[in-house]
């Protein structure tokens, strides 16, 4: 017989001496204990395939969707077009990172708990903030946990979030909120000072979905004033020119890590950054790898704080995670090691300069206006003479993609986010669809 | 063998205390703190606020497990041990000295009667202890 | 001078020298090294509010290129890994990851689409979704699947909260507070539950290493939510009542959750769906070669019963009768996005490549072998350490090493005591009621040589518990570093690289 499964290394000799030494002539004799009626269903799952089958067949697929690279391109928010250096994924992906788990045996895992250890000590230098974890799942459910965590830390069970934090991470935090049953307030970011009262966080996001500066500072000092947490919501590239959250009073500061050297892959494996003050670590989710030294004395690395996870507190765990993105949090290493100060800020440079420039040319479209009243970073959003759904979608005829709208009940529009990937030929396509598509149906309502 | 001395009383859960008039110091044993091994991290009330007889005051952790800590008797704190939160292997080394976690002003003497004989919690971990320990 | 370190190559046991330690980036900066990658002019500045520009400083490493890739190539050969050796980590699954499904998952094509993209612009991967959707749902017995959750445990909540949702819908969910778990259950079931704002109880095991199923019965009451239930079990056994304790769970009104890291033993064996089972979550790290990152990306799709899908987390992937795939609508009573996007695309990439691949015969072949793997390796180590609960097992098995303990050599001091012989400890200290536990798993795609290699090794150990305790408690002495100091680490934490003062 030869094998269905081409990575087993097993000949029919082999399985026979195997069988022998168990003392047994089939398998099914250890299957003693499966009901007789539910043993080796039939699955109906396909046939095999060799690797050249397989890798046309998902050539095929692939080619049916539209990559970034295949024309004007202005999606962002969470997930952001960014380039990547060569090395990035040829370090991140070596196979003795690849192929390794959580690193339980820290003598044999010193790679991947000195790169985490790395990913700590560079977040925690961008974001200003004392302690880092080795990662979250993504940005909505690193939004969710520390909501969790402010909970736990001040013993109430309202939370209240701006309306402006991307509409993917409310959702998720509402859906986690059912679990202990906590109240989730939604207001304008505005009137987040207002409702601090009583809550046991404020989470705001600063640049806002829609691109907006945000003055954080009020809205952190209002929260502690009341007694409460402020959870501020950020951007690895907008830090590097921003004041950062530890810099503007933030007890917990959450984010996408996808932009950090990680592709966009239709919105996962990403990186959920996750880091807070020194004072509150004993309440953080995820794994922390902290410096030590071994029996001779030499420096090493170690999973640390581990009385918090759920192997050991189980029930009484600060949170359930256990599987991470520990990769993703060493590939954003390898990002921000080649990068180095001079190219993280001339990449999020490039994004705001054509943000710029890309909003007034627009501006000057009849009927457009930027929608934002103040000051705005590396996207922002564009009031436009048609629902911004239906422009999107004409936009998209032309093979031009952008966002609309991003579910805010009382904006309409589209939303540019630009990178430095954003070519001037990109802008001009952009423009001048916009202008094409904005006077026919001025054209189309005037002929009503 | 644990250390217990005799004139100390203690509680199932393995805290003792030391009963001085009205003050009572409060730590955990011996027996404990081998259980336990190396302890990290000991999280304890703040000053001025008030513990209740075997209700949880604080948590007590090794590297890979945390044990709460239960008051042994009700009262105000009126002092925490800062030693032992900086440098945790005093839980360790001398859990009847300045391995104590906090002094309380007792509410009610009589919790005292409630509480073991140092004979009493000797048998106690003898039992526990032939019982394979936690 | 400094001694010459030395590690084991797995399976032949030569001695080589370890990879020298490496400096922390910090270390190696140079103010004025950069690569350049990106340029960007100092003038879009001015377009920032004076108020909002970063203030504080930003001292990130300073390094060139050439540099940056020494540094993670000497960190990567600090590891152990799945492509360095066998890494027979109980419960984990750490079989051969396939080099195909990393090509594809990195094509154009799937790694350089957003997930804001109109569904028209991503036809082929919502059409990939779609099958991996009904392949899941196939493959478990069940008949919808949520390819959202990122990890094991991040489905097991999503599904908690779907039987809240449930239990909600038909009116009982305030009454319905207790989740129901085994002894030997994984840490992030009671966490999970714990998330959901319920109360846990803990049912012990029976003397065969089932869950007790008096002890079950008594525990179940109208105030169950639900069991959580990993089958086979964290001893690697098939629960031999299984029905009978879905039965009883149901009859109370309560849930059967399936923990599936322990799919790999099912695969054309049974389909959890038959056996009682109102959903399961899949590990495609575990069962279907996704790689495991270091600790993660993982996926966690979950499959249930028709009677759980309108709780299910949007968005699902639907076809429409023109043959287009779509997001579906959202359900009225499904309980939201516990995420967001679609799931962890790039590894469902890499699972549905992997099912395509091997087929229906080759994935059923595959758990065939690793329950005979597991097997042979128990059969030449049960007279070295005690065996849990002796009876056949599935793709994994507990030892014990009470007996080592009491010559003077614990789990631990035997795990490392592997290192120097070149292997990958197994777990340890897992499942809970196991005392000086050892859990194995070889999995189906290590050669028989090397499972030969591994149980030699493992005897060795044992033998030198018995004659020379002293010298397993002092390994690991052929490895990167010896034991560290996890003490020092806890109470006073360095997390981060400090300037030196």
């Amino acid at each position: 017989m030869t094998n269905s499964n081409p990575y087993s290394p097993h000949t029919d000799a082999d399985r026979a001496a195997m069988l022998k030494r168990v003392g047994i002539k089939s398998v099914d004799e250890l299957l003693t204990a499966i009901p007789k009626d539910a043993l080796r269903p039939k699955l109906g799952l396909p046939a095999g395939m060799s690797e050249i089958e397989v890798q046309t067949h998902l050539e095929a697929l692939a080619a049916r969707n539209r990559p970034a690279g295949a024309g004007p391109f202005f999606i962002g928010g969470p997930v952001q077009r960014r380039y990547i250096p060569a090395a990035v994924p040829v370090l991140a992906l070596r196979g003795e990172f690849l192929t390794a788990y959580t690193p339980y045996q820290p003598e044999v895992s010193q790679g991947t708990l000195q790169a985490v250890f790395e990913y700590q000590s560079l977040l925690s230098e961008l974001l200003a903030m004392d302690v880092v974890n080795s990662s979250m799942y993504d940005g909505s459910t690193a939004v969710a946990e520390a909501a969790f965590m402010a909970v736990r830390t001040t013993g109430r069970k309202k939370v209240v979030v701006a309306r402006e934090v991307f509409y993917q991470f409310r959702d998720t935090l509402r859906t986690y909120a059912q679990g202990p049953g906590l109240e989730v307030r939604e207001v304008p970011t505005r009137d987040l000072v207002a409702n601090a009262e009583g809550a046991a966080c404020l989470i705001v996001q600063h640049p806002d979905s829609f691109g907006a500066l945000v003055d954080v500072r009020p809205i952190a000092e209002a929260a502690h004033a009341a007694g409460g947490l402020c959870v501020q919501v950020t951007e690895p590239h907008a830090s590097a020119l921003l004041e950062p959250p530890g810099g503007l009073g933030a007890d917990i500061a959450v984010g996408e890590g996808q932009p950090l050297g990680i592709p966009m892959s239709l919105g996962g494996p990403h990186l959920g950054i996750f880091a807070a003050r020194e004072a509150l670590v004993r309440q953080m989710p995820g794994r922390i790898v902290g410096e030590t030294k071994d029996a001779r004395g030499t420096r090493g690395f170690v999973n640390t704080l581990q009385t918090r996870e759920q192997h050991i507190r189980r029930e009484k765990a600060t949170s359930n995670i256990c599987t991470n993105e520990a990769l993703a949090a060493i590939t954003a290493a390898a990002y921000l090691a080649l990068m180095g100060p001079t190219g993280l800020r001339a990449a999020a440079r490039t994004g705001v300069a054509k943000a710029h420039a890309l909003a007034a040319r627009l501006s000057s479209v009849p009927g457009c206006a930027v929608a934002l009243d103040g000051p705005f970073f590396d996207r922002f959003q564009l009031r436009t003479p048609v629902p911004g759904r239906d422009l999107k979608h004409a936009l998209a005829k032309e093979n031009v993609l952008v966002d609309d709208g991003l579910h805010h009940e009382e904006r309409d529009g589209i939303v540019i986010q630009c990178t430095e990937m954003t070519s001037d030929s990109d802008a001009d396509a952009l423009v001048s669809a916009v202008e094409r598509i904005t006077a026919g149906t001025r054209e189309t309502v005037a002929a009503r | 063998m644990s250390t217990v001395p005799n004139d100390l009383r203690y509680s199932k859960e393995h805290e003792w205390v030391r009963a001085d008039g009205d003050v009572a110091t409060i730590g955990i044993t011996h027996f404990a703190q081998e259980q336990l091994g190396d302890v990290v991290f000991v999280e304890l009330p703040e000053k001025g606020s008030t513990v209740r007889q075997f209700s949880s005051l604080g948590v007590v952790e090794s590297v890979k497990a945390a044990s709460d800590l239960y008051a042994p008797i009700s009262g105000e704190v009126i002092e925490r041990n800062v030693k032992v939160i900086e440098k945790p292997e005093l839980v360790n080394s001398e859990p009847y000295g300045n391995g104590w976690m906090i002094k309380v002003r007792l509410a009610d003497k009589g919790e005292l009667n409630q509480l073991l004989s140092p004979t009493d919690y000797r048998s106690h971990i003898g039992e526990t202890a032939g019982a394979g320990g936690d | 001078m400094t001694a010459i370190r030395t590690q084991v190559v797995p399976d032949s046991g030569v001695k080589t020298a370890a990879p020298a330690l490496e400096p922390l980036l910090s270390e190696i900066h140079e103010a004025g090294r950069a690569g350049r990658h990106v340029r960007g002019s100092e003038d879009a500045d001015a377009l920032i509010p004076n108020e909002f520009r970063r203030r504080a400083s930003l001292d990130l490493p300073e390094i060139t290129e050439p540099q940056v890739v020494r540094h993670f190539t000497h960190l990567a050969q600090l590891n152990y890994a799945v492509d360095t050796g066998m890494y027979p980590l109980g419960s984990c699954t750490m079989k051969y990851n396939p080099k195909v499904n990393d090509r594809i998952a990195a094509l154009a094509g799937f790694a350089e689409i957003h997930p804001r993209q109109d569904d028209d612009t991503i036809q082929g991967a919502l059409r990939l979704m779609f099958e991996l959707q009904e392949l899941l749902a196939k493959l478990t017995g069940m008949d919808a699947a949520t390819l959202q959750p990122a990890a094991g445990a991040h489905a097991e909540f999503t599904a908690l909260l779907v039987f809240k949702a449930y239990h909600s819908k038909r009116g009982d969910a305030a009454r319905r507070r207790r989740v129901i778990v085994p002894d030997t259950a994984h840490g992030t079931n009671p966490a999970s539950a714990a998330m959901c704002g319920y109360t846990v109880t803990t049912v012990k095991s029976d003397s065969r290493g089932n869950i007790d199923l008096a002890s079950l019965k008594a525990a179940l009451g109208d105030d169950v939510v639900g069991l959580m239930l990993t089958n086979p079990n964290t001893l690697g056994l098939f629960e031999e009542r299984l029905r009978e304790v879905c039965d009883a769970v149901h009859n109370a009104g309560g849930l059967v959750y399936g923990d599936g890291a322990n799919m790999n033993a099912l695969l054309g064996v049974a389909r959890p769906g038959d056996l009682g089972f109102d959903c399961i979550h899949i590990n495609v790290h575990k069962t279907f070669s996704t790689p495991h990152g270091a600790g993660g990306p993982g996926a966690g799709p979950l499959c249930v019963k028709a009677k759980l899908e309108p709780f299910l987390p949007h968005p699902r992937i639907t076809r429409d009768t023109d043959g287009s795939y779509r997001r579906g609508p959202t359900p009225p009573d499904s309980i939201g996005r516990v995420r967001s996007f679609f799931g962890n695309f790039g590894v469902l990439v890499r699972a549905y490549t992997y099912m395509r691949t091997l087929g229906e015969e080759g994935l059923a072949e595959a758990s065939n072998d690793a329950i005979l793997a597991a097997n042979y390796l128990l059969a030449q180590l049960r007279d070295s350490y005690d065996v849990a609960f002796d009876r056949p097992c599935m793709h994994e098995f507990v030892l014990s090493a009470s007996r080592q303990r009491k010559q003077g050599a614990s789990a631990l001091d035997v795990a490392k005591a592997l290192i120097d012989e070149g292997f990958h400890p197994p777990t340890v200290y897992f499942p809970l009621v196991v005392p000086e536990a050892l859990m194995i798993e070889p999995t189906e795609t290590e050669p028989r040589e090397t499972l030969d290699a591994f149980a030699a090794a493992m005897v060795r150990v044992a033998e030198r518990a018995k004659t020379d305790p002293a010298s397993v408690k002092a390994a690991p002495l052929h490895a990167p570093l010896a034991r560290l100091d996890e003490v020092s680490a806890a109470r006073y934490p360095r997390l981060r690289w400090q300037r030196p003062t």
